[in-house]
């Protein structure tokens, strides 16, 4: 039992990083149609500018407040990583719209690519490990020798993805910027026929998909202390499993498909053999997409002639 | 900038203004990942170092880039969309013609040039390095042209047959000691078993997501492939796998030898070259095959279906052996290009199989054009040459210094150029399509009147 409650809490953990990646494949899929293959490679990316920005606010500016640290560090990666994401789109994305299906996502492909090549020459391609950020723990339970423990760590990770959660809710619910967005994704003829700024509000989606990538990222680099370049690709497939089992275009979708998925990986590896647990993944992507391809909140794609 | 491109006027100001706004945007996209480097020292903790002369260099470059792209070339492109445009010369259509058999001649021809041209040891290099590897993917991307430019079904683990070829062939011969000529076909049906497999489950999925699930099944096989050590060894692979015989003869400097056979000094270039000439024949047969059976009614069930799925199931098609012949003709050579991998290497391992691989393949079969079998060599030699050329570039070590190693950017410049050749063509090299069926005159239709494979 007390196992059992132990890789809830880890599986929790690992789906929030999942959740905030499969938002973005989620919200660029409901918008512009496509798989953005290159987006677990910018998660990847954000994960090393935050590498950058954590050893400069630590070693050089010698800030020793881990509260300061962590925000400082979220702030760059959110806002450097969105500027990576505006110019993929701008350079990569845009002058393919309107093309035929398969030219973006080619272009996705060869994005992802350039992008864990482009950190592999520039950063090197070596393990880059860095000391905990964050240590220390609660125990929840100590029975049979077996604590139950929620690192402060983990609950940082479930309260920032919550916050952010909540705030993007709000960004989607609430703004012009999330009504022009729903506009779009319903039409986009239309809602540029009434004056909805397309091209922009499809910049922006692309914005937001990166700034929560970049907090994902820096969760990630925060809770495993280590990255390479090719980190981005596994992360990258789940979260789109994730964004897929939630159902395609559905933002609670996202995030609970991501939790799923979490626990799935962390359940399987728990009890039956880590060596396959992305065996398991991959596999619940192919099943969902076989037997139910609309996802668990999606809705149901009408086959038109 | 954009009132200078449509007069064809200079447009000194707009020029300026958008090569500050570049300026400024990459100032922001190398400050973290160029400027600052991270490295590993002696006590095992990473530090911080700068590199603040490449940044600035970087930053200047796209600046000055852009400036002339808005001062000169973007006008010229304006002015050029203006003209009318010209009937294609009649030249054009003679090389076309000419094109393909002067190609295979070449070909047939390219070990006597490259040994009269660089000698016999220089030309080793070429013929393994370059024509084996090039004609290795082209086999590959005019068997993934079925599934993807014929049937219009969209495959991105496509490598999960090369794999399961090469260690068919693997496997089977270190085992039960058959030869390369047995196993050559089987682990074509065995491939093939596996592409009908694989196909069954995703008949009813369609364009991306049939490219999603079809990753995730290669690499699931890829995983397995690591982690069923009793069987594949895991990372290691496959060690010391027999290679392929000349009827029998093996390539060996023993007294049964090819060489002793013949009478010649042993010299490993005969089998290089059988190789080359063996790949060859292979590459060649896949492509006649290819170009036979889409004239053939599941050819043109193919194409049908590639356009329009609802009509060619209302039509009486039988959609689900439509797809499962592209499915196992796709895989089967996919498979025969895998035993050959692993006779020409003598090892295998998981590592030659990763997604990386599935998108170059896909990725020569849409740069060439989607269906074109000539465009899919034409990509093949763009980038796979392009890549294996930068070993060359020796020279460019005086230029920048003797710790430059231009082989570490191939894949960088591979997928820049992914996405270059996707902005400059969207419809690949050959964006022209010729009708299999024609009714008085053939005419070539452009790649635009083809629509892409939603199938």
């Amino acid at each position: 039992m007390e196992y059992f409650v132990q890789q809830l809490i880890n599986g929790i953990t690992l789906g929030s990083i999942y959740g905030l990646i499969a938002i973005g494949y989620t919200m660029v899929f409901g918008i512009i149609g496509m798989v953005n293959f290159a987006h677990g490679d910018v998660f990847m990316v954000s994960a090393f500018i935050a590498l950058i920005a954590y050893l400069i606010v630590t070693a050089w500016l010698g800030i020793a407040s881990v509260a300061l640290d962590l925000i400082a560090v979220l702030i760059v990666a959110m806002a450097f990583t969105s500027l990576v994401n505006w110019v993929i789109e701008r350079v990569a994305y845009r002058p393919l719209r309107g093309s035929f299906r398969l030219a973006p996502l080619i272009s996705a492909i060869g994005m992802s690519i350039f992008l864990s090549n482009f950190v592999q020459v520039s950063q090197g391609p070596r393990n880059k490990s860095i000391p905990p950020m964050v240590q220390g723990e609660f125990v929840l339970s100590k029975t049979h020798d077996f604590p139950v423990t929620l690192s402060y760590k983990q609950l940082i990770i479930w309260g920032i993805t919550a916050l952010l959660l909540l705030a993007f809710w709000y960004l989607v619910a609430k703004t012009s910027l999330g009504r022009a967005q729903r506009a779009c994704e319903q039409d986009r003829k239309m809602a540029a026929l009434l004056g909805v700024d397309v091209d922009r509000t499809i910049s922006m989606t692309f914005v937001i998909a990166a700034a929560l990538a970049a907090v994902a990222g820096t969760m990630y680099l925060m809770y495993y202390g280590v990255v390479t370049f090719s980190d981005g690709f596994v992360p990258g497939v789940k979260a789109f499993t994730a964004a897929v089992l939630g159902g395609i275009g559905s933002l609670p979708g996202a995030v609970v498909g991501g939790i799923l998925i979490g626990l799935i990986e962390t359940f399987w590896s728990a009890y039956f053999s880590i060596d396959y647990k992305d065996v398991a993944a991959f596999s619940v992507l192919a099943i969902t997409l076989i037997f139910l391809p609309q996802g668990l909140f999606g809705r149901p794609d009408v086959e038109k002639v | 900038m954009a009132a200078g491109a449509h007069t064809g006027r200079v447009d000194m100001a707009g020029a300026l203004r958008s090569a500050g706004f570049t300026g400024v945007v990459a100032f922001g996209l190398f400050l973290p990942l160029i400027a600052f480097k991270t490295d590993v020292d002696g006590s095992n903790q990473l530090v911080l170092t700068t590199r603040w002369p490449l940044f600035l260099a970087l930053v200047a470059v796209c600046s000055a880039s852009r400036f002339f792209y808005a001062l000169l070339v973007g006008p010229w492109l304006a002015r050029r969309a203006l003209r009318p445009a010209r009937p294609r010369p009649a030249w054009r259509n003679t090389i076309a013609n000419w094109l393909v058999p002067c190609g295979i001649g070449f070909l047939v021809l390219y070990p006597a040039i490259v040994f009269f041209t660089a000698g016999f040891s220089g030309g080793q290099k070429w013929i393994d390095n370059l024509g084996v590897q090039i004609l290795i993917y082209v086999m590959l991307g005019w068997g993934l042209n079925i599934v993807v430019g014929l049937a219009g079904l969209l495959d991105l683990g496509y490598v999960a047959f090369y794999a399961v070829g090469a260690y068919s062939y693997a496997l089977l011969a270190k085992t039960f000691g058959l030869s390369f000529w047995l196993l050559l076909p089987l682990a074509g049906i065995l491939s093939s078993f596996w592409g009908v497999l694989l196909g069954f489950p995703v008949l009813r999925l369609r364009g991306d997501y049939l490219a999603i699930v079809t990753l995730a099944f290669g690499e699931i096989i890829r995983l397995i492939l690591i982690n069923w050590v009793a069987l594949t060894n895991g990372y290691a692979g496959i060690i010391s796998i027999p290679r392929p015989t000349f009827f029998g003869i093996p390539f060996t400097a023993g007294d049964d030898g090819f060489a002793a056979v013949f009478g010649l000094p042993f010299s490993p270039l005969y089998r290089i070259t059988f190789l080359y000439y063996l790949i060859l024949a292979l590459a060649l047969i896949t492509c006649f095959v290819t170009v036979r059976l889409r004239r053939l009614p599941i050819g043109r069930a193919w194409e049908a279906l590639r356009e329009d799925e609802i009509a060619c199931r209302s039509l009486g098609i039988n959609t689900t052996n439509t797809k499962l012949t592209a499915f196992a003709l796709g895989a089967m050579f996919a498979g025969f290009a895998g035993s050959f991998f692993a006779a020409r290497e003598a090892f295998i391992s998981p590592e030659s199989f990763t997604f990386i691989e599935s998108a170059t393949i896909l990725s020569i079969v849409v740069l060439g054009g989607m269906g074109s079998q000539i465009g899919v060599v034409i990509a093949a030699i763009v980038m796979i040459g392009g890549t294996e050329l930068l070993r060359e570039l020796d020279f460019l070590k005086d230029v920048f210094g003797p710790t430059f190693d231009p082989t570490q950017y191939r894949m960088l410049l591979f997928g820049f150029a992914l996405v270059a050749i996707m902005i400059w063509r969207p419809r690949g090299l050959i964006a022209t399509r010729e009708p299999s069926v024609f009714l008085k005159e053939r005419k070539t239709i452009s790649a635009e009147m083809v629509k892409e494979g939603r199938g």
